[in-house]
């Protein structure tokens, strides 16, 4: 796989603001540290089992008992997390989590303010892509993450293209390292 | 008595010969102001024929309820030689344009494309069949089961069509419309996204009226089946193909030529003989027409398969949705090719004026690869004569590798995973491609069953590799099985019919009616689309489909080998499975509103756009689901449902349109009608809460449905029917309760009575109270007494 920031479907070419590569897990530990407000977006294919995206339900649920981080389902992955004993903050369509978030004065889920890292993971390529544009172009003071093992260029960050077994390895340091394990 | 009309358009006459005492004139042409008898007692509404501004107020009272929210697929403009642009964030290019009205402009040029698309084909079939069957053909879409026979022109251009001549008039006006929207798509024209959203939706009512145009002439004069809820069952699937026959494959939307080669196998006596099978829109309208001799293959993402498999031994394209390298693939299975419309001439040589004989001796010759011939009845000829002559000399040469070819050639692949990258669904091709190198073709069948049919992944591959092809032979074996039945699209509802579901539907004791419709560029494969037709139907929603969905839901059975269509009535009435027709069949869909709000309520049609749309908005609990939408036609009959109030809800690929219409539910003020009996302003909940989104998964929209089939005006027996089906598909599908129960319970009496206990608990903690049941509208000018 590639380091460099080439799309993972090779004509979603975005430009010329692309999104800075991931190169390291590190920079999304400290990303997530220094948020004020931040919240994870996770889609439907965590909830795919035997899929690639295989333990992301877990992840994301370690990510956020270790920072607080309130999680969006979307679709119908809220399911998901209920069979294993956690309640997200929300579950919503990826369009309403998508049109919220590109609206400056919604106040976010608990009411108390805009968030400033929306982290995003689990949702069908080309459909992340769009939402990630939309974000890119309303939204210039929010900063969002791809944690899915795509190059999205629409993100503020992303990973490179990566192999499953990368992807699964740069995200098991992310939460351990938020775990302060 | 009626009044007499002076209609806008004037009337040519021209005679060949005219023998007079004067003496014999020859090729005399009269032009008259036409005038005809028009004994329409309805009293002409606000707004007929109206310019692309006049229903502006309407789109801007629903844009403010349903924003758009603009999801950019590309970050630049590149239209004009100022440009590229460079639109990033709050930049504007160089015309001054903002990036929200450059996606809007997009998303309007798209409505254009697919308006045209439709009111051109209405043009080419009236004009046709005006020729083939007098300018005064009577329209008959149902005999005395309709008098509402046109509901969409009534409404929108305020005349009732009687002939094929009537529909000129209408004709006239979508083609100067569809020009005037697309001037506004030019550098230095509008500048606000919302103006442009609204001609957004002027496009699509555009549309909606050259469907109505299409199919209510094609129905009359070629006699397809008139409302008829019991229309015929037909085959459709691959395995349904007697491929021992020589086989005529038509594709594309408009179908004429297709009738031509009919009515010529019927007049030579050769139906039984010559195989002639469709794919996409025309497949739909030939079975239509004759039932019994024709056959589909499948929806639109079927073509590449069927033509690469050698099976048809001619390919007769017509226009929309046929892939442009159809004569490139056809030319490798050594199938001759006859384009038969000027929208897709295909580079080959117009043979029109050729002699029958000589086109087909050059086409049986190969001297000539395909022709481009703009007469159905002359494309009937040559095609049943050509085929009969290249059958037995192509003995059906595929391009379909061999099982050890395709080992041998798998071997070879690098997995460079460029044909992964360039599959629309991510499919696991690589994996797939190695498992068949190992002699293991069952990754690669079962990609098949999800595959949408675009071949990128041939087209990436840097060595070569026929990867579809190679998917094909994986499946064959499942392709064999393809054998179904479809029920023959039955066009409009009759009035009757609306009459007995009117009240239901309105009052909410029908759940609701949701439309299936569209293309076939599904996440997932068609089966979805079966699976949510049923869902529904068996919760008693009226479930009505057209185009390429309407073949999805057939091409499923169940354990006892029953499809949906042989298990559910074809009547529109609770439980049943409609198939209108074809994609011009839709008008028919959005008929059903307009004809729910005329023959139950009683409200004038005629040129009364608003106060209708306002009814349907309110009242008519109805969604569209174009689970695989993809073309640009799809887009343009989602925007005349949007404009006319019935929300639309689009598969995962459909995010591609780039730009939603978006309530929001956490907007109390965005969520009032006026009461029309007091004008006080009333809050009604989200109903509807979204006029066009995406939904992620098959889940999410079956939930999606029944939750956008709420409408203010429902009774508290019919909300209570509502909220049970949304309640419990959330239950099923999300394994939990909806948190938003609160904004649909209106009073106790809404609460289902056996989830009285959940609810309840839920507008406990929402600190919910009771509030009233308007009579909504959002036109002050339909508030009967004013306080104050």
């Amino acid at each position: 796989m590639s380091l460099k920031a080439e799309p993972w479907q090779t004509a979603e070419i975005a430009g010329p603001k692309k999104a800075f590569l991931i190169l390291k897990p590190d920079v999304v530990v400290a990303m997530v540290k220094r948020a004020k407000r931040p919240l994870l977006v996770v889609g439907h294919l965590a909830a795919e089992a035997g899929s690639e995206y295989d333990n992301l339900i877990e992840y994301a649920i370690r990510m956020s008992k270790a920072t607080g981080v309130p999680v969006v389902a979307t679709a119908h992955t809220v399911k998901a997390f209920l069979q294993v004993g956690f309640q997200p903050a929300a579950h919503m369509s990826a369009m309403d989590i998508g049109n919220r978030l590109q609206d400056a004065s919604w106040m976010g889920l608990d009411g108390l303010g805009p968030y400033d890292l929306a982290l995003f993971t689990g949702l069908p390529y080309y459909m992340e892509f769009v939402i990630l544009s939309a974000l890119k172009h309303f939204s210039p003071s929010l900063t969002t993450m791809s944690l899915d093992r795509y190059y999205t260029p629409h993100a503020t960050w992303s990973f490179p293209n990566l192999k499953i077994a990368d992807w699964r390895e740069s995200f098991e340091i992310i939460v351990n390292k938020l775990e302060g394990t | 008595m009626g009044e007499r009309v002076l209609s806008k358009k004037d009337l040519n006459i021209k005679l060949k010969e005219l023998k007079t005492d004067l003496g014999v004139f020859k090729d005399i042409e009269v032009s008259v102001g036409r005038i005809y008898d028009e004994t329409w007692t309805e009293p002409l509404g606000p707004t007929p024929y109206p310019s692309i501004t006049d229903l502006r107020e309407w789109d801007f009272k629903i844009l403010q309820r349903y924003k758009p929210f603009y999801m950019p697929f590309c970050d630049v403009c590149c239209l004009c030689t100022f440009g590229k642009c460079d639109l990033t964030g709050d930049k504007r290019g160089a015309c001054g344009l903002d990036m929200a009205a450059q996606q809007s402009r997009i998303v309007l040029l798209a409505c254009c494309i697919g308006a045209a698309t439709h009111v051109a084909h209405a043009r080419h079939l009236v004009e046709y069949l005006m020729e083939k069957n007098g300018r005064n053909s009577p329209l008959d879409v149902g005999g005395f089961n309709v008098d509402v026979e046109a509901p969409v022109i009534r409404l929108v251009c305020g005349i009732r069509p009687k002939t094929l001549k009537d529909l000129e008039d209408a004709l006239d006006w979508c083609e100067g419309e569809v020009t005037n929207l697309l001037a506004v798509t030019h550098t230095g024209q509008e500048g606000s996204n919302l103006d442009f959203e609204s001609k957004v939706l002027h496009a699509g009512m555009v549309d909606h009226v050259g469907l109505e145009i299409a199919d209510i002439a094609q129905i009359s004069a070629f006699n397809f089946p008139k409302a008829d809820p019991y229309a015929p069952l037909a085959e459709i699937g691959w395995g349904t193909v007697d491929v021992t026959k020589p086989v005529i494959l038509v594709i594309g939307h408009n179908v004429p030529s297709a009738v031509g080669i009919i009515d010529c196998l019927m007049d030579r006596g050769l139906d039984n003989t010559v195989e002639v099978v469709g794919i996409c829109c025309t497949a739909h309208d030939m079975i239509r027409y004759s039932p019994q001799t024709t056959k589909i293959v499948g929806p639109i993402s079927w073509q590449l398969r069927f033509i690469r498999s050698g099976l048809a031994d001619l390919i007769v394209v017509d226009e929309q949705c046929i892939r442009a390298d159809a004569l490139v693939e056809a030319i490798k299975v050594k199938a001759p090719v006859i384009a038969s419309s000027p929208q897709n001439c295909l580079g080959l040589k117009n043979r029109t004026k050729s002699p029958v004989k000589e086109i087909v001796s050059d086409l049986v010759e190969g001297k000539a690869l395909g022709a481009l011939i703009l007469d159905p009845e002359k494309v009937g000829e040559v095609a049943v004569e050509t085929v009969l002559a290249v059958a037995p000399k192509r003995k059906k040469f595929k391009i379909i590798p061999e099982t050890e070819e395709l080992i041998a050639a798998s071997q070879k692949c690098t997995q460079c995973n460029e044909c992964i990258r360039a599959c629309p669904n991510n499919q696991p091709l690589p994996e797939a491609v190695k498992a068949a190198a190992v002699g293991d073709l069952n990754p690669l069948a079962e990609i098949l069953e999800t595959c949408v049919g675009c071949a990128r992944c041939d087209s990436a591959c840097p060595i070569d590799l026929p990867l579809h092809s190679f998917m094909v032979k994986a499946g064959e074996k499942s392709l064999a099985e393809e054998k179904f039945k479809i029920r023959v699209g039955r066009g409009a509802i009759q009035d009757v019919e609306i009459r007995e579901v009117g009240g239901p539907i309105v009052l909410g004791e029908i759940p609701g009616v949701v439309a299936l419709v569209g293309c076939a560029n599904y996440p997932h494969g068609g089966k979805e689309v079966a699976e949510i037709a049923e869902e529904f139907a068996l919760r008693k929603y009226i479930v009505i489909a057209s185009g390429c969905a309407a073949m999805s839901i057939a091409m499923v059975k169940d354990d006892e080998g029953k499809t949906l269509y042989e298990k559910y009535p074809g009547s529109f009435n609770a439980g049943g499975i409609i198939n209108v027709g074809s994609c011009v069949s839709n008008a028919h869909i959005a008929g059903v509103a307009i004809k729910i709000a005329s023959i139950f309520a009683k409200r004038r049609l005629r040129g009364n756009y608003e106060e209708i749309a306002d009814y349907v908005l309110n009242r008519v609990g109805a969604v569209g689901v174009a689970w695989g939408a993809m073309s640009q036609k799809a887009a343009s009959i989602a925007s005349g449902f949007w404009r006319l109030g019935i929300p639309v809800i689009v598969g995962p690929h459909g995010s591609k349109y780039r730009r939603m219409l978006l309530g929001r539910k956490d907007k109390t003020e965005d969520w009032t009608v006026y009461d029309a009996r007091t004008g006080d302003q009333v809050y009604v909940g989200p109903t509807p809460e979204h006029l066009f989104t995406t939904a992620e998964t098959k889940e999410e929209a079956i939930v999606m449905i029944a939750k956008l089939c709420m409408r203010a005006n429902d009774t508290t027996k019919g909300r209570a029917i509502k909220l049970t089906h949304y309640i419990d598909l959330h239950k099923r599908l999300y394994g939990i309760m909806p948190d938003d129960v609160h904004l649909f319970v209106r009073s106790r009496a809404d609460i289902p009575i056996t989830m009285k206990t959940e609810v309840l608990t839920i507008l406990e903690k929402k600190k919910w109270t009771e509030r009233k049941i308007p009579d909504p509208t959002l036109l002050p000018r339909l508030i009967r007494t004013r306080r104050g």
